[in-house]
């Protein structure tokens, strides 16, 4: 959207769509720097789809299951038994079931939102929001080990077992960085990462395809349709990583709490 | 983290790593009611139904289970009633078999004594009858014999006591002599 309005065709050297100018002037106050902006409409639009969605599905809870029941049973049933009882597993997987369907779902759809014409923003492709979802797992996976440890948890989660007492001085401070100050930054940079990145390949080929078409020569403006073909198939492989990125998300959520909940276990 | 959030935003305001803390509270806001919902409605429902439908399926199985025991138990009691009234059967053929030797028996013993009875009646009316004719035989011998006599030697031998005494005597010695003669 945002390189339709850029047409650079100035001096015929071709500027970039910058960061800057993928983050849209905020909707309320219009046109302001900050404010209520598209992003946070996009996000609070993807809760009412989800609860919509889930609700109308599982509201009529039929035996054998009409097909608006069994896509939602499907769907539960992915993140239930495939990410939770898989990875978790136990009598314990239950308690996190609501937390890791949220969130596939919730990042899940803010994601698709990018592939979709008119939306065309992944949420996440904003900071803000992987940071707030990762700092969450963050602090639950490690309020699980201490609730379910004590503070005895700290030296399990850092301490690995069976490793001799020589190479412990290396081990362990591995470990803390690993755990400790690595995981909650690559799991939100990580889903931040791979969306801004597809989201500005697309603006990228959008703003291209806007430059070579306003350009003088006929074999220039043909160009277009080689970045055009480039561009969708660019945009297929987004809609992949968007729906994986989703999966990934969730299974080191479920990853994470089952090494706090069997943190005795290893 | 933080530090280096804190050392992208000082950079500069536009780094991507800078969080717009706004979009960071409209986020968590907004996946908050999410999972509220999710928690509240959407996970309870589908548990349940995956619970109803489990029972479902398993109370089916067991309906059949016991619909199939309850055959197999009833088949088991027509066999058993079915070997019973065989051996009931049977039972009464003996019964009848040995009530039907002991019913020829007894009519055989019956004819028997009835024979016996019969030969004896036959044997004692014989006898009667016997006696009879050698009485009357014995009467009219002797009338015949005293008539014959009395015409041959003439003599009167009409007087009865007389005559029945010539006759017995007659009679006793003749009877003597066949007694002599079969000893």
């Amino acid at each position: 959207m945002t390189p339709l309005t850029l047409p650079a065709a100035d001096n015929g050297t071709f500027t970039p769509p910058t960061l800057e100018e993928l983050h849209l002037p905020a909707i309320l106050p219009w046109g302001a720097d900050e404010g209520f902006n598209k992003q946070m409409l996009l996000v609070l639009l993807s809760v009412v789809f989800i609860a919509w969605f889930f609700i109308a599905a599982s509201r009529k809870r039929q035996l054998v299951p009409g097909k608006l029941q069994f896509l939602g049973e499907m769907a539960y049933g992915f993140v239930r038994n495939g990410i939770g009882k898989d990875v978790i597993g136990g009598k314990d997987f239950m308690t996190f079931v609501p937390l890791l369907f949220t969130l596939f779902f919730f990042i899940l759809v803010n994601n698709i939102y990018g592939a979709v014409p008119l939306f065309q923003l992944p949420t996440m492709s904003h900071v803000g929001g992987a940071y707030f979802l990762a700092a969450l797992v963050y602090v639950i996976w490690i309020g699980v080990g201490l609730k379910r440890f004590g503070l005895r948890y700290l030296k399990l989660a850092v301490v690995p077992s069976g490793v001799p007492w020589y190479i412990m001085p290396i081990v362990v401070p591995i470990e803390i960085i690993s755990n400790f100050v690595v995981r909650p930054m690559t799991h939100s940079l990580r889903l931040f990462a791979t969306m801004l990145a597809g989201h500005l390949v697309v603006a990228l080929a959008g703003s291209g395809i806007a430059f070579l078409v306003a350009q003088e020569g006929f074999l220039l403006k043909g160009m277009s349709v080689l970045v055009l073909v480039g561009a969708i198939a660019m945009y297929m492989l987004e809609a992949l990583i968007m729906v994986l990125q989703a999966y990934v998300f969730t299974l080191l959520t479920a990853i994470y709490i089952q090494g706090a909940v069997a943190a005795d276990a290893h | 983290m933080h530090q280096l959030m804190v050392q992208a935003a000082t950079e500069s305001a536009s780094s991507p790593l800078a969080p717009n803390w706004w979009e960071v509270l409209v986020t968590a806001v907004g996946f908050a009611i999410l999972l509220f919902i999710v928690v509240k409605f959407v996970v309870p429902a589908f548990e349940k139904t995956y619970a109803d439908r489990a029972e479902a399926i398993e109370g089916g199985i067991a309906k059949a289970e016991k619909a199939q025991a309850e055959a197999s138990a009833a088949l088991e009691e027509y066999k058993q009633q079915l070997v019973d009234a065989r051996t009931e059967a049977n039972r009464i053929r003996e019964e009848a078999r040995a009530e039907g030797a002991q019913i020829l028996a007894e009519l055989k013993e019956k004819a028997a004594a009835d024979a016996a009875r019969i030969t004896e009646q036959a044997h004692a009316q014989i006898e009667a009858e016997r006696q009879q004719a050698l009485v009357s035989l014995r009467s009219e011998v002797g009338s015949m014999a005293s008539t014959l006599a009395s015409r041959i030697v003439g003599e009167s031998l009409d007087d009865d006591a007389r005559a029945a005494r010539v006759v017995d005597r007659f009679l006793a010695d003749l009877e003597a002599q066949n007694a002599g003669a079969a000893k």
